[in-house]
C-alpha cells in the first residue's frame, strides 16, 4: 500500500511526505488539524483508486472527516478500505514516472521513466511510446552514481531537477535492492512549486522468497485483505489459493496442480459447469498431517461439494500419500462429509491403492487416469 | 547421444551432508549415476557411503570447495541441494570454478540473487539449470537431480518442461517411447537454461526424434520459444501450457505488464504455439496422445 511504500521511500532518502494514517474519520480529522489542507486517500493495494473516488481534497478538518467517512468501508477493486492516508495537498506543476523491476525476459532488471507521469503508464506506452523511456540495469553492476546521470539525462527530466533526480534514483535503487523488491514504482514523481521533486504516490513488490533476510516485511502483509480460509492455510504452512467453483483440489507439485485445475474445469462443462474451488499444492512429501491440513481447509470451503485428490508419486511414494489419506480421515472423522475422488499414479502405486482398497472407506472413490478422476470429481460435485 | 548429460559425466553434490542432498545422491547413485564426491566446506577430508546401481558400497569424499572437488575427481557436473540464502555463493563458487554443468535444484531462491548469478554468468563456461528444478535425466545414463529414475526408459523423446511434476507426469504418459533426456528447467521468474535453449539441443541431438515442451503461465518464455521453434526447429514439437484457469497472477506490477504487454496468459502462450505450428494439447493425457501420433508416424 502507498504507506508502506512510502515508509520504505523515506528509510532509503527518496524524497517524500509520509503523512498521518488514519483508521477512523475522527482521527483523519485530527491529522487534517496538523497538516492544513490535505488529501484522504484510501490505500488499498490496487490501482485507479482515484478513479473509484478514493482520493479527495480536504480544506479544513471537517470536510477530511466527511471524506474520510465516506471512504473508510468502502470497496475498491474487491477490496475494503480499512485505512486512509491523510497527506498534506500539493502544489503539483509537472508528473513524471519512475520504476525499477524485474525483467524477466532478460533476466536482468529494467528502468523505465516517463515526463509523462500521473496516468498510467500502459497509456502513455500506447499513446506517446517515445515519451517511456526503457534503460536495461545490468545486476551485476547496479545503479551506481554515473549510471544515476545516464538514467536521468536518458528519462529527460528538466535540468534544474537533474541533481534531485539523480538523489531519487539512488534512493529508489537502494529501496529495490535492500528490500529484495521485484517492483519499486513512483508514479507521479512530482514537480512541486518551487522546483521541488517529490514522490507522492508509490508502490512496491516485494519478492516473497527474499522474507527470511527481511523479518521487518512482515508487517506488510495485508492480513486484513486476505481470504479467511487463504490465512488459515498460509498459518499451516499450506500454498492454498481460494478459487470460485466446487471442486476442491489437492495435489502435489505446482505445475501439477495448476494442470489439474485446467483438467477439472473442462470435465465441469460436462457437469453443470462445476469449477475447481481452490488451488492447494501439498509439495513433495504429503504426510497423514499436511493431507489432513488440506483437507481441514478445503472441507471448510462451504462452496466445496466434492474433493479431487491429484497425486503423482515423484520421490514420495504412493503407499505413503495413501497413508496420509486415510490418516487424514480418521483425524477428521466426522468432520469429513465430502465425497472425495482419488487418483494415485507413478512411485510404489500398486501398493498405495491397495490401503484405499483395502480401508474401502465410504466417501472415497479411487480412479485410475488423472482426466477420468476429474471427471468423477466434476460429477459428483453436480449431484 | 542426449542433451547436456550422459554416461560419461561424473557429478559432484554441493550439500552431500545435508538432508536432501544425502537422500538424492543415494538415489543418484542407485540410477547409475557416476557421483564422484560432494562438498561441504565445514566437514572436507570426510566421506559419506552411498550404494551404487550394483548395490556395492562407495565411499565418497567430500571436499572444501567446487574447484578442490574438480581437481581430484574430475567432476564435470555439480548438483546444488544448499538453502536458499547460500544458493548465490555456492553458484558463484561452482561457476568460479569452472564446472561445465550446475543443476541448482533449491526452492526459494531470492529472485535478485538469481538474477546476480545470472548476469555474472554471462561469457563464463558454465550452463546452469534452475533454480527450483527438478534437474535433469537422461534415462539409463545419468541423473543431475531428483527426477525419479524409474517412470521411464531410454527412448527418441526430449523433454523441456518449467514443472517437476508435470515432467513426471509427461514422462509416467510416454513411458511406451521413453526418453533421449528430460530437462525441468525450473518455475523462477530468472532461470539458468531456458526452453529455448533445451529446443537448439534437442534440436542438435540426432538421438532425439521429437520434442514435448510444457509451459506455465507467467513471463513470455513460451511465446518466445514458439518463435525460436518457427524459425529454428526442424523436429516435431507438441506442446502443453497449464494455468487456463489459475487466478490472475496478483503480483504483476503495473509496470511489468509493458514489458510482458499481452504475455503471460495460459490462452497467449497456447496461441503463440499453435501460431508456430507446435500441436497443443488441452490436458496432459491429450498431449501424450498427440505425441504418440507423431512418433507412430516417424
Amino acid at each position: 500500500m502507498e504507506f508502506q511504500a512510502k515508509k520504505l521511500f523515506a528509510k532509503h532518502d527518496v524524497p517524500v511526505t509520509e503523512g498521518i494514517v488514519a483508521q477512523t474519520p475522527e482521527e483523519a480529522r485530527a491529522a487534517a488539524e496538523k497538516l492544513g489542507v490535505v488529501v484522504v486517500k484510501a490505500q488499498v493495494k490496487a490501482g485507479g483508486r482515484g478513479k473509484a473516488g478514493g482520493v479527495k481534497l480536504a480544506k479544513t478538518p471537517d470536510e477530511a472527516f466527511e471524506h474520510a467517512s465516506n471512504i473508510l468501508g468502502m470497496t475498491i477493486k474487491d477490496l475494503t478500505v480499512h485505512r486512509v492516508l491523510i497527506a498534506p495537498a500539493a502544489s503539483i506543476e509537472e508528473e513524471y514516472y519512475f520504476s525499477f523491476l524485474l525483467d524477466r525476459a532478460n533476466r536482468s532488471y529494467l528502468c523505465i521513466a516517463s515526463v509523462e507521469g500521473g496516468v498510467e503508464i500502459e497509456e502513455v506506452a500506447k499513446t506517446n511510446p517515445d515519451a517511456v523511456k526503457q534503460i536495461a540495469i545490468d545486476p551485476g553492476t547496479g545503479v551506481d552514481e554515473a549510471k544515476a546521470r545516464e538514467i536521468v539525462a536518458e528519462a529527460g527530466f528538466p535540468e534544474v531537477l537533474t541533481d534531485q533526480a539523480v538523489q531519487t534514483v539512488l534512493g529508489l535503487w537502494k529501496t529495490f535492492v535492500e528490500e529484495d523488491a521485484t517492483l519499486v514504482e513512483v508514479n507521479p514523481l512530482a514537480r512541486l512549486a518551487g522546483d521541488k521533486l517529490e514522490a507522492l504516490d508509490g508502490k512496491v513488490s516485494l519478492d516473497e522468497n527474499a522474507e527470511f533476510r527481511h523479518e521487518d516485511h512482515a508487517e506488510f502483509e495485508d492480513k486484513e485483505a486476505a481470504d479467511p480460509l487463504e490465512a488459515k492455510a498460509k498459518a499451516m504452512g499450506l500454498n492454498y489459493v481460494k478459487l470460485d467453483g466446487e471442486v476442491g483440489i489437492i495435489g502435489n507439485g505446482a505445475g501439477l496442480v495448476m494442470s489439474t485445475l485446467d483438467v477439472v474445469a473442462y470435465a465441469g462443462e460436462k457437469h453443470g459447469g462445476v469449477k475447481p474451488a481452490n488451488f492447494l499444492d501439498i509439495g513433495g512429501g504429503a504426510s497423514a498431517t499436511v493431507m489432513a491440513n488440506g483437507l481441514d481447509v478445503i472441507l471448510n470451503d462451504p462452496q466445496v461439494k466434492s474433493v479431487f485428490v491429484n497425486v503423482f508419486g515423484g520421490i514420495t511414494s504412493c503407499d505413503a500419500v495413501a497413508d496420509g489419506i486415510v490418516g487424514a480421515l480418521d483425524i477428521l472423522g466426522d468432520e469429513a462429509t465430502k465425497p472425495l475422488v482419488v487418483r494415485l499414479d507413478g512411485n510404489n502405486v500398486e501398493e498405495g491403492r491397495r490401503i484405499l482398497g483395502e480401508k474401502n472407506h465410504p466417501l472415497v472413490t479411487l480412479v485410475e487416469t488423472m482426466d477420468g478422476a476429474a471427471d468423477k470429481a466434476a460429477e459428483l460435485a453436480n449431484a | 547421444m542426449s542433451i547436456y548429460l550422459n554416461k560419461d559425466s561424473k557429478v559432484i553434490v554441493q550439500g552431500i551432508t545435508g538432508g536432501e542432498g544425502t537422500k538424492h545422491t543415494r538415489l543418484m547413485m542407485k540410477s547409475g549415476t557416476q557421483v564422484v564426491g560432494g562438498v561441504n566446506a565445514r566437514k572436507a577430508g570426510t566421506t559419506v557411503t552411498h550404494q551404487d546401481a550394483d548395490g556395492n558400497d562407495v565411499e565418497l569424499p567430500v571436499f572444501a570447495s567446487v574447484a578442490e572437488a574438480m581437481a581430484e575427481t574430475g567432476a564435470d557436473v555439480s548438483v546444488a541441494f544448499v538453502p536458499p540464502a547460500f544458493t548465490k555463493d555456492a553458484c558463484i563458487e561452482a561457476i568460479d570454478a569452472g564446472i561445465g554443468l550446475l543443476v541448482v535444484i533449491t526452492e526459494g531462491v531470492p529472485v535478485q540473487d538469481s538474477a546476480e548469478v545470472f548476469a555474472y554468468l554471462d561469457g563464463k563456461k558454465t550452463r546452469m539449470i534452475g533454480p527450483n528444478c527438478p534437474g535433469i535425466i537422461t534415462p539409463g545414463e545419468a541423473l543431475a537431480g531428483i527426477t525419479p529414475a524409474t517412470i521411464a526408459g531410454k527412448g527418441p523423446v526430449g523433454l523441456v518442461s518449467k514443472s517437476g511434476t508435470l515432467t513426471y507426469q509427461m514422462m509416467f504418459e510416454l513411458r511406451d517411447f521413453g526418453f533421449s533426456t528430460a530437462i525441468g528447467i525450473g518455475g523462477d521468474p530468472v532461470i539458468g537454461t531456458t526452453h529455448i535453449d533445451a529446443l537448439e539441443a534437442f534440436e542438435a541431438d540426432p538421438e532425439t526424434k521429437a520434442i514435448v515442451m510444457i509451459g506455465e503461465i507467467g513471463g513470455d518464455a513460451e511465446e518466445r520459444a514458439a518463435a525460436y521453434i518457427k524459425e529454428h526447429v526442424t523436429k516435431p514439437v507438441v506442446g502443453y501450457v497449464a494455468g487456463f484457469t489459475a487466478p490472475e497472477g496478483k503480483t504483476m506490477g503495473h509496470a511489468g505488464a509493458i514489458v510482458s504487454s499481452g504475455a503471460g496468459t495460459a490462452q497467449g502462450k497456447k496461441d503463440a504455439l499453435e501460431a508456430a505450428g507446435v500441436k497443443v494439447g488441452k490436458t496432459p493425457s491429450e498431449t501424450a496422445d498427440l505425441m504418440r501420433e507423431i512418433l507412430k508416424g516417424l
